[in-house]
């Protein structure tokens, strides 16, 4: 077998493990993905007002939002937790002492974690305009998940810079990727426009890729904008993306690097 | 692979920890002064050679530095000081080189406990590049050479005791055909027969593939049986070395629990070293 082939096949082994173990947990799955519908129907309801009268574009807004952010996060923990996660599991030496290198690692999570979320997106969207009865004939559906995946890229090197924190500090390193990934949520405009941000974190929020990523879907899906009318914000994630998996990859080299020379590559710190 | 070439040639290997064992007083001293952090010294510059095929056993009480020689070797910590190589390959440089020419098994079967042996297999099969339906062949006959049964393959491990448990733990180490195997207290905590059972498909494994396997362990018994040289490590230091004979003579002792007892200085009951 070739290196590249050699590579390839550890990549795939993360996905298959990770898918396996999906199945295992399936009744923490069907929490998850309830919890989540529940919590995207909420706020979806936020936008009906007192009559009941449903305000098709505050609705949408809102939902985008909801759905958007569900998408990002479950991407985002599938990336940062990894560590953590195989730290708990306590196969966190076996994993790191095998012939992989982290590029491998880092296609593997990132593309169970793509997968895994956008489906879990998809679900949680055919409810909620079943629920709300949007009328989404307008919509590029296509054009929203392809900016989803081009966003992605940029979320797999956040959570990927975000996963080093539990090799550095076993005990608070997993605590603090939470903290990242509520200051994402709170610097973009999941639930809001930036400009109603304080004008010290507007200009925070315009370097979160998620800002991009919520204008660009919202204009596919609100108002049936092509990828070339949104293109100037997909450039932009397109750099973001290739500026965020290096500088990922780059950083968890050096955090591993840390783990080794402290001994805290091992389960229980 | 040259024949002259070392399984393993540790030379000087040294490396120290910063002692995390203080209260939350010391951590604010420690942080505002990093130069007033206690470092302490778990393994002081040991030296030793393998031969390709030889069965070497580091033997010692608690805290004496076995498990991070091992860790040293295995590319899961760095060296402070001092240089290791594995079948001449620098285990700093030739990083992914040298992890793929051995595995391990530790002390404590480290699996994805909702997963069955199956899936935890086929997972270290992708890991090394295995031929998955190869793998699987051969990993159903390690299994069944070592007693478990197949229906039991499937069966989330959680459910398995740890002595099948570790059993899946010593095959998964097999399957990837290691040059050179680390064995960190394999059979610690498995009942009589169990520890036979893993004794007795290690040599054989051993003599049929001319595997190079190191040997942590607290069991005298079970570094007689298995290894041909022993090396006692007593506070990060090597203090003893030689065939288990050579050692007994040399310390004049009938067997290689009064030999630890000797160079450790430790009387019976002060440390538990299993049977």
């Amino acid at each position: 077998m070739t290196e590249v082939a050699r590579h390839l096949s550890a990549a795939y082994g993360f996905v298959e493990r990770n898918w396996a173990l999906t199945r295992r947990y399936l009744g923490w799955e069907v929490v998850w993905i309830v919890y989540s519908t529940i919590s995207t129907l909420t706020i979806g309801l936020i936008g009906v007002d007192s009559q009941g009268i449903v305000g098709q574009d505050r609705v949408l807004y809102l939902l985008i939002g909801a759905l958007l952010w569900s998408y990002l996060s479950v991407l985002f923990q599938t990336m940062s937790e990894t560590v953590a996660w195989e730290r708990w599991e306590g196969t966190i030496e076996y994993t790191f002492m095998a012939p992989v290198r982290r590029i491998a690692f880092l296609a593997g999570q990132g593309l169970f974690g793509i997968t895994y979320a956008l489906i879990r997106t998809a679900i949680i969207l055919g409810i909620v305009i079943l629920w709300f009865d949007l009328d989404m004939s307008r919509a590029n559906l296509v054009g929203g998940f392809v900016v989803l995946a081009v966003a992605s890229l940029s979320f797999v090197g956040l959570g990927l810079v975000a996963s080093v924190l539990p090799l550095m500090s076993t005990e608070r390193g997993a605590q603090a990727t939470h903290i990242i990934q509520g200051l994402l949520l709170l610097c973009s405009s999941v639930y809001y426009p930036v400009t109603v941000l304080p004008a010290w974190l507007q200009p925070v929020a315009r370097l979160n890729p998620a800002t991009y990523t919520l204008d660009a879907v919202r204009a596919a899906w609100m108002e049936g904008a092509s990828l070339t009318a949104v293109w100037p914000l997909v450039a932009r994630l397109l750099l973001a993306g290739a500026t965020l998996l290096p500088v990922g990859l780059l950083i968890f080299h050096i955090g591993e690097r840390y783990a080794l020379r402290t001994g805290k590559l091992k389960r229980n710190g | 692979m040259q024949k002259s070439v070392l399984a393993l040639e540790v030379i000087d290997a040294y490396k120290t920890f910063v002692d995390e064992d203080e209260g939350p007083q010391q951590f604010w001293r420690r942080f505002l002064h990093p130069a007033s952090r206690r470092r302490v010294v778990a393994v002081d510059r040991v030296s030793f050679r393998v031969q390709p095929g030889e069965v070497y056993g580091i033997l010692g009480p608690n805290g004496s530095g076995k498990s991070t020689l091992i860790r040293l070797i295995a590319t899961l910590l760095s060296l402070d000081g001092g240089r290791i190589r594995i079948f001449g390959l620098d285990v700093q440089q030739d990083l992914i080189a040298v992890r793929r020419l051995m595995n391990r098994v530790s002390v404590d079967a480290a699996f994805f406990k909702k997963l069955s042996a199956m899936e935890n297999l086929d997972y270290a099969a992708r890991l090394y590049g295995l031929p998955i339906g190869e793998a699987r062949r051969r990993a159903g006959e390690m299994l069944e050479r070592l007693g478990l049964s197949s229906h039991k393959w499937y069966t989330p491990l959680e459910n398995l005791s740890r002595g099948q448990q570790q059993k899946v733990a010593i095959v998964r180490a097999l399957l990837t055909n290691p040059a050179l195997l680390l064995l960190d207290e394999p059979t610690t905590g498995l009942d009589p027969q169990s520890k036979r059972d893993v004794q007795d498909y290690l040599l054989e494994v051993q003599q049929r593939h001319h595997t190079t396997i190191i040997l942590t362990s607290h069991d005298m018994a079970e570094a007689e049986r298995l290894c041909r040289r022993v090396a006692f490590i007593h506070d990060g230091r090597f203090v003893a070395e030689g065939t288990p004979e050579e050692l007994k003579a040399r310390f004049g002792c009938r067997n290689l629990e009064d030999v630890f007892f000797a160079v450790t200085g430790r009387r019976a009951g002060e440390e538990d070293i299993g049977a």
